[in-house]
Order: structure tokens, then C-alpha cells, then sequence
């Protein structure tokens, strides 16, 4: 299959050579036992305790299915040993696309999709963050949307005689964001 | 009985990229005598940055449920991504008071306070429980019998279950029931429930599109001659993505994808032209031509 014109070759090349590595990597990992604690402690993650590796999520996964090395049932085992670094660094943890089938599905009621969401937001607390949530956080923080909404677009609207687009107060939106600790996520 | 009346949360993605299905939107509301009020301070729902920051998300999230108490209404949004995370902010402020408390920590600095005063609806949700499908029915001018369609509600119209739970994920009626009181047919097809794959085309446009092409092939071996959409990032996945999927496969779909306010529109008698059905990417005039 080609995919030759598609746009992001840089990013995958850059997955693709981390997963060979990953595979060549024979050294074993060092244990965390204190991450699962770290995970366990968020909202609507302290079910990963309960996860008893069936693979329900990674079967019900839609990337699973195109993806080589994207399986929810390694990551949370991966998560409950404590292999932090591993987890937490490897690219494909954001191949999630919160479809949420995997949480639905779960026979234990793991919340798959919350734990693998904590993951990510712990990955980001070690500025590990793709491009795009910068520019989405970024363009929040300046204009209160995730995407900047081209001029046009308020122009047509005039036109047809709807009412303006939202206005938000940008200032109280810069203010939840650096509240949040968010502040790390803009663009510098 | 008094006239529906909500907050209209309108997000991001409609007005950047899909503001037909405003459009449309708007004029079957009016039409349905639904009211809509504008949130002229209104931001963005939260969820693009909940990947990489929960708690940002719960806080743009909590603003937005904020103004919206003050407006005194329920909020309606035609976003399934705003849907499901008003609605999971919502529910878990309402019933989590340590996360209540740590929010509104945070929104009284802006001048603010989450009082759990209000609901989110998304407009199938709302279609369903307030408008009512006897009145849609009665609304229907023009009904489009000849035709045959196929649904995509999205993900997260109704996941995750434990904050959404108004319709059966894996076997979803409502949109079909909705599909179906316009007069044309809904036909079933693999893999409904499936991801269109929109969250990770920034990440890996290879996935995403691979999930949006499979359906695409679902939905036309089934022969549907349309696919109705209730999301605008669902609908930016079959239909401005669907020539690029059609030229990095070497496949021809050619599958008219319409925003089920579109649809209903249509059925009601309106004019293409009202419902912004010239901005669809995929060309659906032979469609439109074939109806009676």
C-alpha cells in the first residue's frame, strides 16, 4: 500500500524507527513499583488495578486493527508492572482515538480509555507532547477555540445574517489554562 | 406546553470547517419551534487538549457549563465531542465534590462557580427525548421514500456509556429511528459502531484514514446511496477526506455524506440551497435530483 502522498512521513518515520528499536531492545526493563500509584491516583483511573489482561480491549480496539504496535492490553500491563519509562515515552500511546469501545466493552469495568488518557497527561508532565496538542492548546490560550476560524467565516456569517460567533473573555481563558498547570503546553 | 428553549454550544470544528451543518441546524429548529440562545462567551468544550491535560479540559469544560447556568438553560450542541465532554464534566462536578470543589477553586479566580444546575443534550439526545419523534413526523413535508441511507452517529453519541447511557452503543436506534421518520430508508451495514478515526489523523494519518476508508467501503457494499453524519469531525472524515482516500487507495467511492439536519431539512420541504447543501464536498446532486 502507498502512502506516499500523504502528509506526515516525518512523524512515522520517527514511530516506525522507535518500534524497531523497541523490538531490538533485549536489556529488560527497570520495575517502578510506584507508578501504578501514580496512574491509580487520577480520575476515573484507579481501575486499572482491576485489569486481568482478557485482551477484550485490545480486540475491540479501531487503531489495533492498523497499527503494528498500538495494543491497549500491553500498555495497561505494562502500566500495573511499573515499566514507566517504557510506557511514557512510546510514541504509540497516542494512537488512542478515545472511541471508548474498549472501556464499554471491559468485563472487569476497567475505564481502559481513562487509564491510557492518565498516561498521556503523565507522558506531557515529562514534556513528551506531539506538535499538535501545542498548537491546540496554543490557539485555546490566545483565542478560546482549538482552531484559529479563518475571517471568512465571519464575514459569511454576516451575510447571511447570523449572529457573531462567541467572543470569550480570553483573558479568564489564559488564567484556567496557567491554573491548570497548562501553561507548559504552549507553544514557546 | 412551553416553547424548547436552550443554549446553543456551536464548539469549534462547525465554525472552522462545517458550518453547513449550523445552517442546517438552524432552519429545522426554527422550523421544529425550538428555540436557540446564543453563548456569546463560550469556548472551546476541552476535549482536543484532554490527551495531554485533564484538568485544562475539565476547566474549559466547567466554564462553558458555567455560562450556561447563569443563561439559566440546558445546553444542545451538535457535537458529539462537546457532547460527551460537557456531559462527563458535568456529571462528574455534580457527583465528585472533592473534583467540584478543586474546579471551582480554580473557575472562582475568573469570577465563577459550578453550581450543577443544568443538562447536555446533543441534538440527536435532545430530537429524541424533548422535541419528541411525533412531532419531527408531523414535520415531514416531503417524504423521502425513495431513498436509501446508511448512519454514522459517532463515537461519542454514545460512549462512553457511564456518562452518555440514553442509547445502546454497540446496537444505536435513535439516529436510525430519526433517519426513518424522514422516509428514507436505513439500512444496516458491518461495523456500524466503528471509529471514523478523526482524534488521530495529526498523530498517524495512516490509521485514521484506513477507519474512515473501511467504512466508506461498509456503508456503499451496502448499498446506501448517502451516509448521514451527526458530528462535524465525523463528517470531515467522509466527506472532505473522502477524495483523499479515494486517490491514496486508488478507489472511487463517490458517496454524498449529509449532515442528518440536512436530511430532515430536505424532508421537510426546504430547499438545498437553505440547508448549505452546496457546501458538502461530495457532490450529491444526482441524489438530490432522484428525490420526489
Amino acid at each position: 500500500m502507498h502512502f506516499l502522498s500523504f502528509k506526515s512521513s516525518t512523524r512515522r518515520t520517527t514511530m516506525a524507527q522507535t518500534t524497531v528499536e523497541a523490538s531490538k531492545n533485549t536489556q529488560p526493563s527497570r520495575l517502578d513499583p510506584s507508578f501504578k500509584n501514580e496512574v491509580l491516583r487520577e480520575h476515573d483511573a484507579e481501575t486499572l488495578k482491576i485489569c486481568f489482561q482478557c485482551g477484550t480491549c485490545t480486540s475491540s480496539c479501531p487503531t489495533a486493527r492498523f497499527s503494528n504496535s498500538y495494543r491497549p492490553r500491553t500498555v495497561l500491563r505494562m502500566a500495573q508492572l511499573g515499566l514507566r519509562q517504557k510506557v511514557l515515552s512510546s510514541p504509540t500511546l497516542w494512537l488512542c482515538t478515545a472511541c471508548f469501545t474498549c472501556t464499554d466493552r471491559c468485563p472487569q469495568g476497567v475505564e481502559v480509555a481513562s487509564v491510557l488518557r492518565v498516561l498521556r497527561n503523565l507522558a506531557v508532565k515529562r514534556g513528551e507532547v506531539p506538535l499538535i496538542y501545542r498548537e491546540l492548546a496554543s490557539n485555546i490560550n490566545e483565542t478560546g477555540y482549538a482552531y484559529k476560524i479563518p475571517e471568512i467565516r465571519h464575514k459569511k456569517r454576516e451575510e447571511m445574517g447570523f449572529p457573531p460567533l462567541p467572543k470569550p473573555k480570553t483573558v479568564d481563558i489564559a488564567k484556567l489554562i496557567e491554573l491548570t498547570h497548562g501553561s507548559k503546553l504552549l507553544k514557546r | 406546553m412551553a416553547q424548547l428553549k436552550y443554549a446553543f454550544f456551536l464548539g469549534c470544528t462547525i465554525p472552522y470547517r462545517e458550518a453547513s451543518y449550523e445552517i442546517s441546524a438552524r432552519r429545522v429548529f426554527d422550523k421544529l419551534g425550538v428555540e436557540l440562545v446564543e453563548m456569546p462567551d463560550a469556548n472551546c468544550c476541552g476535549l482536543p487538549v484532554d490527551p495531554a491535560n485533564h484538568e485544562m479540559m475539565l476547566a474549559l469544560s466547567a466554564r462553558n457549563l458555567c455560562l450556561a447556568e447563569q443563561q439559566n438553560l440546558n445546553i444542545i450542541t451538535l457535537c458529539t465531542g462537546c457532547a460527551t465532554t460537557m456531559r462527563k464534566t458535568n456529571l462528574t462536578l455534580k457527583t465528585d465534590k472533592k473534583m467540584k470543589d478543586e474546579i471551582n477553586g480554580i473557575l472562582n479566580q475568573i469570577g465563577m462557580e459550578f453550581k450543577g444546575t443544568i443538562e447536555v443534550k446533543h441534538l440527536v439526545q435532545a430530537l429524541k427525548e424533548d422535541v419528541g419523534f411525533e412531532k419531527i413526523k408531523n414535520a415531514v413535508q416531503r417524504p423521502l421514500t425513495s431513498l436509501k441511507v446508511a448512519e454514522h452517529g459517532g463515537c461519542h453519541l454514545l460512549r462512553p456509556v457511564k456518562y452518555m447511557g440514553w442509547d445502546d452503543p454497540e446496537e444505536p436506534q435513535t439516529l436510525k429511528n430519526l433517519i426513518e421518520l424522514t422516509g428514507a430508508k436505513c439500512l444496516d451495514y458491518l461495523d456500524e459502531a466503528e471509529c471514523c478515526g478523526y482524534t488521530v489523523i495529526a498523530i498517524d494519518d495512516r490509521v485514521a484514514l484506513q477507519l474512515t476508508r473501511e467504512k466508506l467501503k461498509h456503508v456503499k457494499d451496502a448499498g446506501a446511496e448517502a451516509l448521514i453524519t451527526v458530528c462535524p469531525s465525523c463528517h470531515l472524515m467522509f466527506d472532505v477526506n473522502q477524495s483523499r482516500i479515494e486517490r491514496a487507495f486508488s478507489e472511487n467511492y463517490n458517496l454524498p455524506v449529509l449532515h442528518y439536519t440536512q436530511l430532515l431539512g430536505l424532508a421537510m420541504g426546504m430547499s438545498p440551497d437553505e440547508l448549505a447543501i452546496k457546501e458538502l464536498r461530495v457532490d450529491p446532486s444526482k441524489l438530490l435530483q432522484a428525490l420526489p
